[in-house]
């Protein structure tokens, strides 16, 4: 154990020191989340007009939740893309042979890939706050939020981290990005569940990130709902893509 | 007016904004159907001249003509008379090597009823026919070289210019493009500019040599006249055990200069291959142990090594006494 | 004359030949926009039942979007493939040659609107399929098309100018989440009009974007409207002035001849 934590230490802060002392790569991961948030915000305001539209926090509120969530997916899936550059560059097998213990490489990069979100996150927040939004509920409510979001921030690097090891190339990227995206949006973005309807409503409603959503929304209105549901699909997400990226590691390892 | 195969070049310089002068006033004068090879280290200013030559750099001062033509205001005749093959091989790696040739013909102006068969000949000649209709990114290096060759010979060109034609190279390579180039100064009469950091490409192709460093020529002539300057050979010994170095030196430092070599002492017979026995029967006298002894015909690098205080090819570093 | 319109026909089929061995930029360009579209679509579908909305079809409001989104991939895949060209060396092989740099310039662009072209039409046929009805009609169709032409050719020249200006594939790329600002900061989910928060309006008339996307929602939704469609063709036309100016003055510094 003591040894596996080691090498997560030493990858996760080389992620780290490589990731914020290049402003080419904190940049963006700070840069897209705001400007999703202001385009949505500023941009679709008029939505929370539509009959049936109940969010008693505003849209600001209502969009933020999407934005932190999508922050946290996408800081995964960058980090992916960082396993993947060391792959095509021949690091990862630097990592491979000097790790007695490989398991900690990919904790490594799942540690790093939280660290970020986390500076992300709180900037995201201060923004938010910043400009007026409104938080319901009590101290324990939108910590929870942030746990939840740290969850899904590990579900996603974890997803990452099995392409880039399967893959081990740069081009990987879509992979990775493509059903993360597919995922974030094909939950209820831009108005409840409620107010969806045909087919992106039925996929919504099976969509596992769809709970997570609406339980975020309901932690920042301050009456919190289906968190058992949105724990269990953020951990159910986890563990799977734990097992998909140590998976990966193996495939990685006997190719050498 | 029939405009001769040459190239020339007066004074030629070219200096970098905020950086150093990779062409410093060169000077040059290549025959047709010559093949010259231009041979320095690494940063001496080789591909800085051949990019000046063949127009695509422009030179800071100094004139250079090449096929007859100016470069700088010339343009447009020199490239129709000049193929080019440079450092990068500047491929396109989602193109096939047939299709890299009859874009070349194409551009190049070929009549239509010519290109496939020019392309077909050229992918003979460079022994490319059956990866013809691959992607050029499956290629090994060395079929690239080839490829890029070949590309620079489409349009029949009187002048060629190579850029380290064969870095990176096998010797299996290395020696089918020799070979080639050979054949194409010596059988079609083309004019051949060389750039090389291998002496032992620029001893077996070249005509004539010309040394750069720093941006300077410091040396120019037949691979045999150059040695010929230098002329004397070295001879080189190695102790038996870590003691003897310092008797070694001391026995063998009476015969010549002591020059630098990174397996034991060596120096330049004042007395040349004659010395040699002298040198033996000294080493015996004195007793000295000796696990090797080797004498050393001059070569470009003892050139270079002679003119610049610097070994070409790496290892020896600095004389400690310049020739 | 002739040898030019040759090295132009040469060069843009290379140009679409390039795209076309690459699946990445085939598929991306014609699949992401239909994907966005679909949950757009569904997602933003409530906002019809806003008072003033200007039709109660979504998907003809936001099929307008493909076709700037669309140009704006092709033209990151098309400068991209220059800015390489220019790193690897294949811009100065090409230089050696008789090679004529507007010819160049119009070979790349020729094939960036030839691609932008075959994109449109298939945004028209997924729309028409889904049940749109361009309510200019057949007429309206054609301008469309011209118009999809314009904007590739006007995205396509700033990312050749960019390609030439920087020679790096990175840097090209590094431009599209600016790209992507002008996109989002537009009335691209949403009509001017009903937007509420007012800097945010200001900002989407401020934008050229906007002109574009009202200039194609206008032949999809309300057929003939001569301000949209001087105002979008004024705009595409006066940025592709701008990126081909940017562009020429550019080449021979590339060129380096």
């Amino acid at each position: 154990m003591k040894r596996n934590l080691s090498v997560a230490q030493g990858v996760a802060w080389r992620t780290l020191h490589n990731v914020f002392t290049n402003p080419s790569l904190v940049i963006p991961q700070l840069a897209f989340p705001l400007f999703f948030f202001t385009a949505f915000v500023g941009g679709l305001s008029r939505i929370h007009n539509v009959p049936g539209f109940h969010y008693a926090q505003g849209y600001t509120a209502f969009q933020f939740v999407f934005v932190l969530l999508q922050s946290a997916a996408f800081g995964g899936v960058f980090t992916g893309f960082g396993i993947a550059r060391d792959f095509e560059t021949g690091f990862a097998r630097r990592l491979l042979l000097a790790a007695p213990h490989r398991t900690g490489i990919v904790i490594g990069y799942a540690v790093a890939a939280l660290c970020r979100w986390l500076v992300t996150a709180i900037f995201l927040t201060v923004i938010a706050f910043a400009v007026g939004m409104k938080v319901g509920g009590s101290g324990i409510d939108l910590p929870a939020l942030y746990v939840l979001a740290a969850i899904v921030n590990s579900a996603a690097v974890l997803w990452a981290c099995g392409v880039a090891m399967r893959l081990r190339t740069m081009q990987a990227g879509p992979v990775m990005q493509m059903p993360v995206f597919l995922v974030l949006f094909f939950a209820p973005v831009y108005v409840p569940l409620n107010l969806l309807t045909g087919w992106i409503h039925g996929v919504a409603l099976v969509n596992p990130l769809t709970r997570v959503l609406e339980a975020g929304r309901s932690f920042v209105a301050g009456s919190p709902a289906q968190v058992a549901a949105a724990y269990g699909a953020a951990f159910g997400l986890a563990v799977l893509f734990a097992w998909w990226a140590m998976r990966g590691l193996r495939k990685a390892e006997a190719a050498g | 007016m029939d405009h001769p195969n040459t190239i020339e070049a007066e004074k030629l310089v070219r200096e970098f904004k905020k950086g150093p002068r990779a062409v410093d006033g060169i000077d040059l004068h290549v025959e047709a159907g010559e093949i010259y090879g231009f041979l320095g280290p690494n940063g001496a200013g080789k591909s800085t001249t051949v990019l000046m030559l063949t127009t695509l750099l422009p030179p800071t001062a100094g004139t250079a003509r090449v096929g007859g033509y100016d470069v700088v205001h010339e343009g447009p005749q020199v490239r129709s008379r000049i193929g080019a093959a440079l450092q990068e091989a500047a491929l396109d790696g989602l193109m096939t090597g047939r299709e890299h040739l009859r874009l070349q013909a194409a551009l190049q102006a070929l009549p239509r009823n010519e290109r496939a068969a020019r392309a077909d000949e050229l992918l003979e000649r460079v022994g490319l026919t059956e990866a013809a209709d691959r992607k050029v990114r499956g290629y090994s290096g060395g079929m690239k070289r080839r490829l890029d060759l070949a590309m620079a010979l489409v349009h029949r060109p009187r002048i060629l210019f190579l850029d380290e034609p064969t870095t990176g190279l096998d010797v299996q390579s290395r020696t089918a493009l020799w070979s080639e180039v050979g054949r194409l100064a010596r059988e079609d009469g083309v004019t051949v500019f060389l750039t090389t950091q291998y002496l032992e490409e620029a001893d077996v192709l070249a005509d004539r040599v010309g040394i750069i460093d720093h941006g300077h020529i410091v040396a120019e002539g037949t691979p045999d006249a150059l040695k010929a300057e230098i002329g004397r050979p070295t001879v080189e010994a190695t102790a038996s055990g870590p003691d003897g170095r310092a008797e070694l030196t001391e026995v063998l430092e009476r015969f010549g200069t002591l020059v630098p070599s990174s397996r034991g002492v060596a120096v330049r017979l004042d007395a040349g291959e004659a010395g040699l026995a002298d040198v033996v029967r000294a080493l015996d006298a004195k007793g000295c142990s000796v696990a090797n002894l080797e004498l050393h015909q001059p070569s470009l690098d003892d050139v270079f090594l002679a003119k610049t205080g610097r070994s070409l090819e790496g290892h020896g570093g600095d004389a400690s006494e310049p020739e | 004359m002739r040898t030019m319109a040759d090295q132009v026909l040469l060069l843009a089929q290379r140009s679409i030949v390039h795209t076309a061995r690459q699946p990445a930029a085939i598929v991306f360009p014609l699949l992401f926009p239909m994907l966005l579209l679909a949950v757009n679509s569904g997602g933003l579908r409530a906002e019809t039942h806003l008072p003033g909305f200007p039709t109660k079809s979504f998907v003809a409001f936001a099929l307008a979007v493909p076709f700037i989104q669309g140009a704006l991939f092709a033209t990151m895949n098309a400068g991209t493939d220059l800015a390489r060209d220019v790193e690897t060396g294949f811009l100065s092989r090409l230089s050696l040659t008789p090679l004529r740099g507007a010819a160049l310039l119009a070979g790349q662009l020729g094939g960036v609107v030839t691609l932008g072209v075959i994109q449109a039409c298939f945004y028209l046929l997924v729309g028409v399929v889904v049940g749109v009805r361009p309510a200019a009609g057949i007429g309206g169709v054609a301008v469309l098309l011209v118009f999809a032409a314009m904007i590739a050719l006007a995205f396509g020249s700033i990312g050749a100018w960019a390609a030439l200006r920087t020679g790096s594939p990175e840097a090209v790329q590094s431009l599209f989440p600016v790209f992507f600002v002008f996109l989002f900061i537009s009335s691209m989910n949403i009509p001017r009009n009903l937007i509420s928060t007012t800097w945010f309006r200001y900002a989407a008339t401020a934008n050229p974007v906007s002109y574009l996307l009202e200039c194609v929602r206008s032949l999809i939704i309300t057929g003939w409207d001569g301000e949209a469609l001087l105002l979008g063709f004024g705009i595409v036309t006066l940025v592709a002035i701008i990126g081909l100016s940017l562009a020429s003055y550019t080449l021979p510094r590339r060129l380096a001849r």
